[in-house]
């Protein structure tokens, strides 16, 4: 379980990322946070394994202050994924997979073994394993990434708009798989996107932030489309241009779907 | 034209090459000295160069430092030093570090600065405290900058060492100051070629030095 306690932040420079949010994650739930930039979503995720430090208020983790425990060992039991991957470019692939356990003191041999069946378990070849990162596609320096942070095990896994740079049709198989692996691994996920689409796919819980980190609406996706909390949560998943508001229309025997706006969206079986 | 033919000619007597004040020794004598000022140089500015380059402070303290430390004449210093230390290889040393330390600083620092952040953030994520970020992945992919580093103090210093000899050192400048006294060009001329030509070939070998130690994977041009 991770809760946030009334945590702010404010830079050196006196701009504040955060104001006061407080939230809990339960754990085995995945909870995506869903904001325009300068909404704070990336700091908030960031305060979980002390990347920022808050403020003011605490960040727990089953109980404990994060603030209390040491920063390295945190780290290392929380997996994290990157937009950009954040591969280490000089080494091969497994050995980034590697990376976590072997700086726990693994056996370098076990560590790689161990990184195989990852390659493996995120839909890549271990024949993979030997090639360095320039050598991979955007997406599949993505599920290197994902590999990676899955290595040590973690019960935490912290994802930061991982699948932002990569086309549309790669970020679907992505976000297939980490249904997938979710569904199997049953971890505690913090996903962080702009993309309101992904959260509601990805998210058990959705929270929709405003600037400054500010709560406008949280609740299942279904809770959310369903009562919409204000104009801004409308405009924000699309209500508003009616893009979700759908209705039936009977042609050719056919129950067509349409939005607001009247374009197709679907057939009603 | 015939000066430098006579310094080909000087060059090319091999009796000039052997025995305790040969070609040869100086020579070896030349590297040594340089070796040594580069490496009491880099033990000094490498570490505080990686430190700038990591924590990105003090930066402004070390460009102004080495700025005012490049500015400073090199025989100047000799000849103060050996005021002060007296004839022997103290001074030349001394003043063959300060010489080095700019070009040795300045490529510690940028070697750290040049690491993609996104990496150094996602290394320091994963868990890795600051000396494994350090040495295990700005160090490496720095490497090629910081030895060009090295190579540029090098062979700014082979290129100095001469005036080691200008207050009773032995080195390649021996031939030089004897050719001067005695009014022997062609000899003078002989050891300045000498010097350059170990300037082009440090120079070479560290080049091939740096594409070596080029991280493999690391698309950098």
């Amino acid at each position: 379980m991770i809760r946030f306690d009334r945590v702010g932040k404010t830079y050196l420079g006196g701009t504040t990322a955060v104001h006061d949010f407080s939230f809990t994650i339960d754990s085995h739930e995945s909870v995506v946070l869903v904001g325009t930039s300068g909404s704070g979503k990336t700091t908030l995720m960031r305060m979980v394994n002390r990347m920022v430090e808050p403020s003011s208020g605490q960040v727990l983790i089953d109980g404990t202050d994060v603030a209390t425990m040491d920063p390295v060992k945190l780290r290392r039991r929380i997996g994290y994924v990157m937009q950009a991957a954040g591969l280490l470019p000089h080494r091969t692939v497994l050995d980034n997979v590697a990376t976590v356990p072997v700086l726990n003191g693994k056996p370098k041999r076990e560590a790689r073994a161990r990184a195989a069946d990852l390659l493996e378990m995120v839909g890549l070849g271990r024949d993979l394993g030997e090639r360095y990162p320039s050598q991979l596609s955007g997406g599949q320096q993505q599920r290197v990434g994902v590999a990676r942070a899955l290595a040590a095990d973690p019960n935490i896994l912290l994802m930061d708009e991982p699948f932002g740079a990569v086309d549309p049709i790669v970020r679907a198989e992505l976000q297939k798989e980490l249904l997938r692996l979710q569904s199997d691994l049953g971890k505690t996920i913090l996903f962080v996107t702009h993309d309101i689409d992904e959260a509601f796919l990805l998210g058990d819980e959705v929270v929709i932030l405003r600037p400054g980190g500010v709560i406008a609406q949280s609740g299942t996706p279904a809770e959310i489309l369903a009562a919409p909390a204000d104009n801004f949560v409308e405009s924000f998943v699309g209500s508003r241009e009616g893009r979700r508001a759908l209705h039936v229309e009977e042609k050719d025997g056919e129950r067509i779907v349409l939005d607001g706006a009247g374009r197709v969206a679907g057939v009603l079986r | 034209m015939n000066q430098l033919l006579l310094a080909l000619q000087w060059l090319a007597d091999p009796a000039r090459w052997s025995g305790p004040t040969g070609i040869g020794v100086r020579l070896l004598e030349h590297l040594a000295y340089t070796a040594l000022g580069v490496a009491i140089a880099a033990a000094i500015a490498i570490p505080i160069g990686l430190l700038v380059g990591h924590t990105r402070r003090g930066r402004g303290l070390a460009v102004t430092l080495s700025g005012a430390a490049r500015a400073l004449p090199t025989l100047g210093l000799v000849t103060l030093f050996g005021l002060w230390f007296g004839i022997g290889l103290t001074a030349p040393i001394l003043a063959f570090v300060i010489l080095a330390i700019p070009s040795l600083l300045a490529g510690a620092y940028s070697a750290v600065e040049a690491v993609d952040s996104q990496t150094v953030d996602a290394a320091r994520a994963q868990g890795m405290t600051e000396w494994q970020i350090l040495t295990r992945v700005e160090v490496p992919l720095g490497l090629p900058l910081l030895i060009s580093g090295v190579r540029l103090a090098s062979v700014q210093v082979i290129s100095t060492v001469m005036l080691a000899a200008y207050i009773g050192n032995g080195g390649l400048g021996r031939f030089i100051f004897l050719g001067l006294n005695i009014q022997d060009y062609p000899q003078m001329l002989a050891g300045s070629i000498l010097v350059v030509a170990l300037a082009l070939v440090i120079d070479l070998a560290l080049r091939l030095l740096e594409r070596v130690a080029a991280p493999r994977g690391a698309a950098r041009a």
